[in-house]
């Protein structure tokens, strides 16, 4: 009996993993105790959670049902409002096709997954490194520096644009990939910033004990650290890769060779040579954004689960 | 040689004192720890002693002295080079890995062979009775569990030195009595040196086979535990040490016919005659008596069993706590209070007049202005 009561108390991570979480059943009572909200407001609260959504996910349906609709049905409706309107009438499967065909997608879509893999690594392995040192050593200067770091995501990256365009193609640099992957290796300012307080948190003792047991300095990032701090490297993962995935400016400035093009920019190219096909845009459209929903599916349980930092008492 | 020697170190921290001044946290230790010894560092919060622990360790650079481990002076020892294994205060198991990889990350970073890594850590496993849960991480585990597997982690090692930072203070009173005994057995077992910190002094007096006491950063006294409790080298020592703390009263050293007494206002104690030559120059001067709740006695009590009994002082009885085989009683004499542990049998109800003794033999006097003990 002691043992257990120790366990529960002890192995109470930051959030409470979904085994541990009470049934929806038996956990009325106890949400309303936290939360303090009775079922009215319960109601009221999220009418107008659905009523804020609405306005959000308008463009999206839209979206999606345009890329299902024919010519005839999507100028039929543009005159008036109606909810009915959205629903395509007959559903007009064949945009897909005719979509996925209208451009050299499978290869913007290759190109694309190319940079994302690459950028993700860099992002993480050079982001979790500079934090590491933030967080974890002391050396003179550390908060100026940090703060330093920190200032720099206040730069709109307008202001920088042309210099480092200058400066890429100083070392000919453009019209390769390099531009778009290489300052993912040198570590970004937000990931940093989250990392870095992520690390904070981490028990003091667990490096401390590694060093006793014999680990460097690199080791104890590596096998200890690093590990215990999946959660945050997710979120930076997925970040990174969202900001890949969309990236439009950076293949604008630095690809010029069509074999080249990520998804977004041959998006936008198709925009502008197929710009009055309105249903077979909307169509890749949908595609171009259902990688990242499935992503997030699959991604979103990592933001949610706490982290294991049980192998300490506190 | 698994000896440990402080010589004359020191460690402030800079810019941590209220005005951004450096703060001493150990100030001059020497302290010799003997081979196959279990010595207790216990003290009060910011004493220093987990500071020393860590200095020990290499977790700490002192600021000035020498440290040695065996004949080795380890200043510039890395902590994984100074042969010793540490038991943190929250274990700093990691979490990520299993008990197996817990207790055999150390010998893998060492390039141990495979064989040999396994067979130390199944036998420290067995002997913590660990086996059921080799494959198990740490967030799976009771908290006397973890404990045991921190303690497996340093014993795979094979060190020279234990070094244990509050091992117990995390787990209920009731496993931590249970364990105080397992790790006693288990030190005597291995025959390693131990360091043991801690703030409990039951945890000091039952584990030690020496303890040091320190306070401010200083060592106060480093001896066997009864060595401690019945001959405290200054007041810090004599209050610290010991449950209920020793009573205090303030007094005066006189002499009169022959007999010198500690005049302490509302009443008197002879000193014991093998003592007064020592007490020549104290004639006349203000010191302060102590004496251990559990060294007074209802008078005419048959539990007393000391050699002289002083006679007998009327005190008053505010307040009685039963615990049981013992009592603890609150008294008050004139307008001073003490604190006594006598036995259940006494039949003085809370607000009655009870005559009381002290054990004459086992009272204390300290000089007032050093606090160092006189007798």
């Amino acid at each position: 009996m002691i043992n257990n009561s120790v366990q529960m108390e002890i192995g109470k991570p930051a959030k409470a993993p979904s085994s541990m979480r009470p049934t929806q059943k038996s956990s009325s009572a106890m949400q309303k105790r936290k939360s303090g909200l009775s079922f009215g407001e319960h109601l009221l609260a999220h009418s107008a959670l659905l009523l804020l959504a609405i306005p959000a996910l308008l463009p999206l349906l839209w979206m999606v049902s345009t890329s299902l609709k024919s010519d005839k049905q999507i100028f039929a409706t543009s005159s008036k409002f109606s909810l009915g309107a959205f629903i395509p009438h007959p559903a007009v499967w064949q945009n897909y096709p005719v979509a996925v065909h209208a451009a050299p997608f499978g290869m913007y879509l290759e190109n694309t997954i190319f940079l994302c893999v690459l950028t993700v690594i860099g992002a993480v392995l050079s982001s979790s490194l500079v934090a590491y040192g933030f967080a974890r050593i002391d050396f003179p200067f550390k908060n100026v520096f940090f703060m330093l770091m920190i200032s720099t995501m206040a730069i709109p990256p307008q202001v920088s644009m042309i210099p480092v365009f200058a400066m890429f193609r100083w070392l000919h640099w453009y019209g390769t990939y390099l531009p778009l992957i290489v300052p993912a290796f040198c570590g970004a300012p937000f990931y940093i910033f989250l990392l870095t307080q992520f690390y904070r948190n981490l028990p003091a003792e667990l490096s401390e004990a590694a060093r006793i047991d014999g680990a460097g300095e690199f080791r104890i990032f590596w096998q200890i650290i690093l590990p215990l701090s999946k959660p945050a490297l997710a979120t930076c993962a997925l970040f990174q890769f969202l900001g890949t995935w969309n990236d439009f400016v950076g293949p604008l400035i630095y690809i010029n060779d069509p074999s080249r093009y990520t998804l977004a920019y041959g998006l936008q190219q198709l925009v502008s040579t197929h710009g009055g096909e309105w249903a077979s845009l909307m169509a890749d459209t949908t595609l171009f954004i259902v990688p990242i929903i499935i992503l997030f599916f699959f991604t979103q349980k990592s933001f949610v689960s706490g982290i294991a930092t049980t192998g300490s008492k506190n | 040689m698994g000896s440990v020697t402080f010589s004359n170190v020191f460690k402030r921290f800079e810019g941590s004192g209220r005005s951004g001044g450096s703060t001493t946290a150990v100030n001059d230790l020497c302290l010799e720890i003997n081979d196959r010894e279990f010595m207790v560092l216990v003290g009060p919060s910011g004493c220093g002693k987990t500071t020393a622990l860590r200095m020990i360790a290499g977790l700490e650079t002192q600021s000035d002295g020498d440290i040695l481990i065996g004949e080795k002076c380890v200043n510039s020892v890395s902590p994984r080079d100074r042969d010793i294994a540490m038991v943190f205060q929250n274990y700093a198991l990691y979490p990520h890995m299993s008990v197996r990889d817990n207790m055999s990350f150390a010998l893998k970073l060492r390039n141990l062979d495979k064989k040999e890594i396994d067979r130390r850590v199944d036998d420290a496993a067995e002997l913590l009775g660990l086996q059921p849960m080799l494959q198990r991480r740490p967030g799976q585990l009771s908290g006397g569990q973890r404990q045991r597997v921190a303690l497996g982690r340093a014993i795979v090692r094979e060190p020279q030195v234990f070094l244990m930072d509050e091992p117990l203070s995390n787990l209920d009173a009731c496993l931590r009595v249970q364990t105080r005994a397992e790790l006693i057995k288990l030190h005597r077992r291995l025959g390693i040196t131990t360091i043991y910190v801690t703030h409990d002094q039951v945890e000091a007096m039952t584990m030690g086979d020496r303890i040091a006491v320190m306070s401010g950063g200083v060592l106060q006294q480093c001896a066997a535990p009864m060595e401690i409790y019945n001959h405290p080298a200054n007041m810090f020592v004599a209050g610290f040490i010991g449950t209920p703390s020793m009573n205090f009263f303030k007094g005066t050293v006189k002499q009169a016919g022959g007999q010198m007494t500690v005049d302490c206002g509302s009443f008197a104690v002879p000193v014991r005659t093998s003592l007064q030559s020592t007490l020549g120059d104290w004639i006349g001067q203000p010191v302060v008596f102590g004496v251990r709740p559990s060294d007074i006695y209802p008078s005419g009590s048959n539990h007393f069993q000391g050699g002289a009994a002083s006679q007998p002082i009327t005190t008053v009885l505010d307040v009685s706590e039963p615990m049981g085989d013992i009592v603890t009683l609150y008294l008050t004499i004139g307008n001073q209070s003490m604190v006594a542990t006598v036995s259940s049998d006494h039949s003085v109800k809370d607000g009655q007049a009870m005559d009381i003794v002290f054990d004459l033999d086992k009272t204390h006097l300290f000089d007032p202005e050093t606090e160092k003990a006189i007798y």
